[in-house]
């Protein structure tokens, strides 16, 4: 056979294997409004960046008739690309090749790009669309999957790890984004549980949906365990290219800078916060006109809404945005909230990108709920995650700073480099209302109109107390200025945090509250 | 911006906050004093054998259902020493988490 002849042949095998698990299945693919799996690599990817691996795996299952089935690239395929540029590994499940179920070999693809991406240091994207383990390969597919979790846990804050739940993720198959650092959902095509309705219904009596139970929007809204959710599979990869921009490509860089961008006149700093501290106002206005081009992108933004974490970039540099909001539950911090912050602030020092935290907090959410729910423990996350970070961190106190409340929120107790306050600021054990009752009580229980007395006292108290300068005395606070001056004394400090060096006694890990 | 006309109110150590709810937090339970002589079901399932009948006298440890679930046969005691003031299920019913099975008195 001549070398043109064979060529020929290879060209033939490519296209019968590249066409999956062939026209029909591809066809019911698309009818349910979902993309095939190359065409998802293909739109994620950058043009004719896209190199496929072991496209020829064949899968070795000799049971249940398997013998005589032939499974395109045993239904995953893997590869390499560049996401603007930067280099990325790539795996996305067939669908339409025995439903994207993980056997053996199916897993030893995704291993081997796993392997890949660490080696290189590069990002790794996984996109799962399977009906989960491939029942008829038996131990050798949990095999597969216990092989895919420990390698998420080994990369896990050495690269980036990105998780796209396109179509049925259930069973084991779960854990491997949630082992991950980013997970992207999709409307009405993503579906994830543990055990799906048809035995919760049997086993349990319970009639729910596939949609109710672990659809795009629970996961986004209710369990927290997506970060982005998409209205459309071309609108998330939107979103990770995005995402793709704002982070570096392993935990020894930083993310690539930007050309930097005033903040967009529209959001002027002045007048977004009421002075008021009972009065409401969004929050993420304020990061909008701190941060390069207001470009402020969210993480969790339907998850736990009081308090707000994102990218954003100040003078080019991409900063973590971590942000009470007193919007939503007058921006308190609870058991998720702590949660959703916490794990944020990890990924931020994880990763080398620096963090900015405005607040403005009455406190901790008070109620029998909470405190049966373990806002003890939740709560005490995010003061773990601050104090073991060393990536440059900046607070800014835009109005309260209350209890303990103010010393999670990244205070100079907790190693903050820089503190800084609004003239509006207010740090105090807890708001005027609830001090003036405990410190007062006998004045206000023995005054003859005690209602006059307790305004009296509260008055007093706020005249002492809710400013910045009792703070500032001690050092507490480096500077107070002008909400204008916000976004000059961000970009100074970090300027200044550069070349920052910090340290933690060795060890081989903390135990964190989990 | 936020629209201040739609803000409901949220109290604080004594100080009222204009803000939004979330559903989760309207719809948190109102924590009651459990009562350990309304026996409820710990999990969903199903109730195989009820041992028991309304009237009669139980003392604490007795066998009052067994109640299937997950596959395994979960053996249901009375947790209090008392009279079975009522039943509220029969053999065969299948129950969601938390029903009240029996009172006892």
């Amino acid at each position: 056979m001549s070398l043109k002849q064979k060529t020929r042949e290879l060209l033939k095998k490519r296209e019968q294997v590249e066409l999956g698990g062939g026209e029909k299945a591809i066809e019911k693919q698309k009818s349910i409004g979902k993309l095939t799996a190359r065409e998802r690599v293909l739109s994620l990817l950058d043009e004719k960046s896209f190199h496929e691996y072991d496209l020829f795996v064949e899968h070795d299952a000799r049971d249940f008739g398997m013998e005589t089935k032939v499974l395109h690239g045993d239904g995953v395929i893997t590869g390499t690309g560049t996401i603007y540029g930067a280099p990325v590994c790539v795996f996305a499940q067939d669908f339409t090749v025995a439903g994207g179920s993980l056997g053996y070999m199916h897993a030893r693809k995704i291993t081997k790009i796993m392997d890949h991406a660490l080696k290189m240091r590069v990002p790794l994207i996984g996109i799962n669309d399977s009906g989960g383990a491939r029942i008829q390969e038996g131990v050798n597919s949990l095999a597969g999957y216990g092989e895919i979790f420990f390698r998420n846990t080994l990369s896990s804050g050495v690269i980036p790890q990105i998780s796209v739940i396109l179509g049925p993720c259930a069973g084991g198959a779960v854990y491997s984004p949630a082992l991950t650092d980013f997970v992207f959902v999709v409307e009405g095509i993503s579906k994830m549980f543990i055990t799906g309705p048809e035995v919760i219904k049997t086993v349990l009596g319970e009639v729910i949906s596939m949609e109710e139970l672990g659809g795009a929007k629970v996961h986004s809204e209710i369990t927290g365990n997506a970060h982005f959710f998409a209205k459309s599979e071309l609108e998330c990869f939107d979103q990770i290219k995005k995402l793709i921009t704002f982070i570096p490509w392993n935990n020894g860089q930083k993310a690539r800078p930007f050309p930097p961008k005033e903040p967009k006149a529209e959001f002027d700093i002045e007048k977004i916060v009421p002075s008021d501290p009972t009065q409401p106002y969004d929050v993420r206005d304020v990061v909008r006109a701190i941060a390069d081009d207001s470009d402020f992108f969210e993480v969790m933004e339907n998850f736990a809404r009081n308090i707000v974490i994102g990218f954003g970039r100040i003078n080019g540099e991409t900063v973590g945005f971590v942000a009470n909001q007193p919007l939503v539950l007058a921006g308190v911090l609870d058991c998720d909230s702590s949660d959703k912050a916490a794990r944020f602030i990890r990924y931020c020092n994880a990763f080398n990108i620096p963090l900015v935290t405005l607040e403005d907090l009455p406190g901790y959410l008070p109620g029998v709920d909470q405190e049966h729910a373990g806002v003890i423990r939740h709560g005490a996350k995010i003061l773990y995650a601050y104090s073991e970070a060393t990536v440059p961190r900046i607070t800014v106190i835009l109005r309260k700073a209350y209890g303990g409340g103010y010393i999670a929120m990244n205070s100079r107790h907790l190693r903050a480099d820089f503190v800084f306050a609004w003239p509006g600021a207010e740090i105090a054990v807890m708001g005027p209302e609830g001090a003036a009752n405990i410190i007062f009580r006998k004045e206000i229980a023995n005054a003859e109109d005690p209602d006059a007395m307790r305004k009296e006292k509260v008055e007093e108290y706020k005249k002492k107390f809710t400013n910045p300068y009792v703070a500032a005395a001690k050092g507490y606070i480096d500077s107070v200025f002008e909400p204008s001056e916000t976004r000059k004394f961000l970009m100074h400090a970090i300027e200044v945090s550069k070349n920052k060096k910090d340290g933690r006694p060795k060890k081989k890990h903390g135990i964190p509250p989990f | 911006m936020a629209k201040k006309e739609k803000m409901e109110t949220l109290c604080i150590n004594g100080t009222k906050y204009k803000t939004n709810l979330t559903e989760s937090f309207r719809n948190r339970k109102n924590w009651t004093k459990p009562d350990e002589r309304m026996v409820e079901a710990a999990i969903p399932g199903k109730i195989l054998n009820v041992y028991v009948k309304e009237g009669q006298k139980v003392k604490a440890e007795t066998k009052l259902f067994i109640l299937e679930a997950m596959k395994m046969k979960n053996i249901i005691l009375a947790p209090v020493s008392g009279v079975v003031k009522k039943i509220h299920v029969i053999e065969g019913q299948q129950v969601p988490k938390r029903t009240l099975l029996i009172e006892i008195e």
